[in-house]
């Protein structure tokens, strides 16, 4: 439809401009997108909700459809019978669903057939309507170039406003849930249990006794992934220090131009590639050797996660390292050097420690990719929550718990499935703490020497 | 004359004192570089190390091991309505001709033999059969020599991962089946050949049969969905930052925000598009549709950064002078700065664009982990994409999954040198020295 307008709008301009001896306020194409915008955006605006929020309205007016000695009878979860209705609709049906559900099906659908006239209609109407009035503006004397940059204005800012909208979408669908989940277990018991040992409600129901209840302690989660990040870290730390130092430093810049991207090439490996690797290459071998040397290691032992993750943090912290070893003026080597230190003095003694802050951040950085790091500890980490400092043990993290509870089908309103939220919660506060915190230090830093 | 006599020793002494101590210092310095060399020398051994583990277990991925069988296309038998539609060929009897030419060729006697020998070929043989006649109708009637895929233990006996020493009940092949393989060896029915079922078969659980297809389609498929939305609104809003938008709170925030979400886990973003676009907008689970938005909600930090930075490599004289000839502001931005800006972009863009091709937890979460053998049509329709492939195949147990799992991997990693490639020689070619 916009692009008929364009069409329009364009050629009646320019004949309008060929017609009349009066000059146009604005060439005859900004005539045609002026009218091609304001005809195709509110009727674009308005498919777009009506196709976002059917759903929504729907489920909410399916619920009156359904009898009512239904909804008294069982007391059943208001969800689940919409989604069970859904499921009817989709094809999706593996027992035969009772008639209620399937009588909902066919009422849904007609909503769904009418809201598709509804919605076409009201497009093509509303963007005729816009066009039409749009039209009567198609004079000489009318600032299209203005109308049109103003809208396009609008557009650019809406664009970066999405920004927001995604870290609000975050927050609010990770905090909403999370809530719900405080609301049936504790905070504290959340944050400072020892045991984690989430089960699916039936489970819950069926279990005898004690064997079947939940524990949502999440502290066995955050010993792994900080033992995971730990063991991660002392293989990336040294080996990025001293490469950052090497590149830095001492190697010539034809050296460095080939190392850099090289080691850089390591961040680029997907994870998914790197979990394939621990599982399949690093766990075995650190079984056998550990076997050789009288260790038991387990098959999906953390060290095998923590070894593979500090492989693919190394350009992390050397990348960065680099850049803030480079960015220290000239002139306090050249001070170190005029004082007679040697080349490693003038980089342990004065370099280094003048860019320290920076490298911090930079370790701080790896260790906010570290503790968010998902497919590596799935694969070679396991799923068994110990309570465990012992590298040879598996151990379990947060995002593998994550992935874990809420890949496959989930259980509506369960405990189990809201932990995971509650768990994304604070995952998101660990590592925006860690990068506000590593930014700043950075930023300070460059003021510092600028 | 005295005291200039101290001096002169003292003097003596201080540079007999840095003499002295000067070895110990330049070794420690020689020290320290080594100890750089050796830390770069360690990162690139595990790069290597990582390419060759993954290389060698995956280029024998692409090849497998066939049979050739001789097939007797019998009208009546594959085509009992005769009408060559697929129900048809279905309701045929294809499968029973694979048993047939393979029974003809090692005279197996008795039930337990006859079902060893019958394990011997893949299940995927009827399937072969039906195909060959969809494309060419006119093989009904005739005889001709078939390559089959061997069963994929057989294929991993061939490759020599099952040994024959060990105890029959240890291993996953009996005494008669590699006996009757010895026989097809000796004569000279099997071949190794690249394997058409990895480049052109979709998910599957018959290792042999599995293949990457419908899990490329699905990667392009997202990726596209993942460009359409991120490329224009990055773009977009990078322009909104660096030329119009005045400093402020809101855009100081906005750009506070941008640099939280790039450092954002990306499982995170997953359980956004969970709870948002499935369970808020009622989009359908599993599908590259929701995928590439997710990816696209990921990616847009990477290129608002990276278009602002070319944006802003832009030299002000350029637009000075397309303002000084009268061109409005948008005019200016539309027609000067971001065709000049667009190479950089376009770079930001595309390695951002390879990340989201390697991202496999965020797909996770919104179900394109789920078992899915047809290979998607349309955006809407369920699919997985290559990484969740290489997570799902890693988890099976089979053998010959690990090599298909490798082969997998080294795709994706071509396809990730591509871009790359492409992102390198795109600013190389157009990259603007001002």
């Amino acid at each position: 439809m916009g692009a008929v307008w364009f069409y329009i709008g364009n050629k009646s301009a320019t004949n309008l401009k060929a017609s009349s001896n009066v000059k146009l306020h604005s060439l005859p194409h900004y005539h045609g997108l002026y009218l091609g915008l304001i005809s195709s955006l509110p009727s674009l605006v308005i498919v777009l909700t009506l196709m976002i929020g059917d759903d929504y309205i729907f489920a909410k007016m399916i619920l009156r459809e359904i009898p009512k000695e239904i909804t008294d009878i069982d007391n059943l979860n208001k969800l689940i019978a919409v989604e069970q209705i859904k499921n009817v609709i989709n094809g999706m049906n593996f027992i035969t669903p009772p008639i209620w559900v399937s009588d909902a099906a066919e009422v849904w659908s007609s909503w769904d057939n009418k809201l598709k006239i509804i919605m076409t209609t009201l497009g093509v109407s509303c963007s005729i309507g816009f066009g039409l009035w749009g039209y009567q503006n198609l004079i000489s004397s009318f600032r299209a170039r203005n109308r049109v940059e103003s809208i396009v204005l609008i557009l650019l800012a809406i664009s970066s406003g999405v920004a927001i909208l995604t870290t609000l979408g975050i927050l609010f669908s990770v905090a909403f849930e999370s809530f719900r989940f405080f609301a049936i277990i504790p905070i504290q018991e959340f944050l400072f249990g020892t045991i984690w040992n989430p089960q699916f409600e039936g489970a819950e129901r069926a279990g005898s006794g004690q064997q079947g209840l939940s524990e949502y302690g999440s502290l066995p989660l955050f010993a792994g992934t900080f033992l995971i990040s730990l063991i991660a870290l002392v293989i990336a730390v040294p080996i990025g220090l001293f490469s950052a130092i090497y590149l830095s430093e001492y190697a010539k810049k034809k050296e460095r131009a080939i190392l850099k991207p090289v080691l850089e090439i390591l961040a680029g490996v997907p994870t998914v590639v790197y979990g394939f690797f621990a599982a399949l290459t690093v766990a075995p071998l650190l079984r056998s050797t550990g076997f050789s040397l009288g260790l038991d290691v387990a098959s999906e032992s953390a060290l095998a996660a923590g070894f593979v993750m500090g492989i693919m943090i190394i350009p992390f912290v050397s990348s960065l390292s680099d850049d803030v070893i480079n960015a220290v003026p000239q002139s306090l080597r050249d001070a170190a050097y005029g004082l007679g230190s040697t080349k490693g003095e003038t980089v342990l003694q004065v370099v280094l420690p003048a860019a320290l802050p920076g490298v911090v951040a930079s370790i701080l950085l790896a260790v906010s990719r570290a503790v968010g790091e998902t497919m590596i500890v799935v694969m070679a980490a396991g799923l068994a929550a110990n309570l465990s400092l012992n590298p040879f043990d598996a151990v379990t993290t947060v995002t593998a718990q994550i992935v874990t509870i809420l890949v496959g089908d989930q259980e509506f309103e369960s405990a189990k499935t809201l932990s995971a939220f509650a768990l994304a919660l604070t995952l998101i506060v660990i590592t925006l703490i860690l990068n506000l915190f590593a930014l700043q230090v950075v930023k300070k830093y460059r003021e510092q020497y600028e | 004359m005295n005291n200039n006599n101290t001096i002169q020793l003292s003097k003596q002494d201080n540079s007999k004192i840095v003499l002295s101590g000067l070895s110990r210092r330049r070794r420690k310095d020689r020290r320290l570089k080594l100890y750089g060399r050796l830390a770069v020398a360690t990162a690139v051994t595990f790069l290597i190390f990582l390419l060759i583990a993954i290389g060698s277990k995956g280029i024998p991925g692409f090849f497998q091991y066939y049979v050739t069988l001789e097939i007797n296309f019998d009208r009546e038998r594959l085509d009992p309505m005769g009408d060559l539609s697929v129900d048809s060929l279905y309701s045929g009897e294809s499968e029973a001709l694979v048993t047939e030419a393979i029974y003809s060729k090692l005279k197996p006697q008795g039930r337990s033999q006859k079902k060893a020998v019958k394990k011997l070929v893949s299940k995927g043989g009827g399937e072969k059969i039906r195909d060959r006649i969809l494309k060419n109708p006119k093989l009904l009637g005739t005889t001709s020599k078939i390559r089959f895929p061997v069963d994929d233990d057989v294929d991993s006996f061939l490759r020599g991962y099952i040994d024959r020493n060990v105890p029959e009940s240890d291993r996953r092949l009996n005494d008669f089946q590699i006996n009757y393989i010895d026989e097809l060896v000796s004569k000279n029915l099997i071949s190794y050949k690249l394997s058409e079922y990895f480049f052109f078969g979709s998910a599957s659980r018959d290792p042999e049969l599995a293949g990457i297809k419908g899990a490329v389609i699905g990667s392009l498929m997202s990726l596209a969905i993942c460009f359409i939305i991120s490329f224009p609104l990055g773009v977009a809003a990078a322009v909104y930052l660096e030329e119009i938008a005045k400093k402020n709170r809101l855009t100081e925030f906005i750009e506070i925000n941008i640099n939280n979400l790039a450092a954002v886990p990306s499982v995170v973003f997953g359980i956004l598009g969970l709870a948002v676009f499935i369970g808020l907008f009622g989009l359908p689970r599993s599908v590259p549709l929701v995928g590439g938005m997710v990816l696209a909600l990921m990616t847009l930090p990477t290129i608002i950064i990276s278009s602002r930075v070319s944006i802003g490599a832009v030299p002000p004289s350029v637009k000075d002078a397309a303002l000084g000839i009268g061109a409005s502001k948008m005019q200016t931005i539309f027609h000067h700065v971001v065709p000049l800006a667009m190479p950089g972009m376009l770079t930001g863009t595309i390695i951002g664009m390879a990340r989201a091709l390697g991202e496999t937890a965020p797909l996770l979460m919104i179900g394109m982990v789920a078992f899915i053998v047809d290979i998607p049509g349309s955006v809407t329709d369920p699919g997985t994409v290559l990484p969740v492939q290489i997570f799902m195949w890693a988890d099976f147990a089979e053998r010959m999954f690990v090599q298909k799992t490798s082969a997998a991997t080294i795709i994706l990693l071509l396809f990730l040198f591509l871009m790359n490639a492409i992102a390198i020689i795109l600013r190389k070619k157009l990259e603007r020295r001002w």
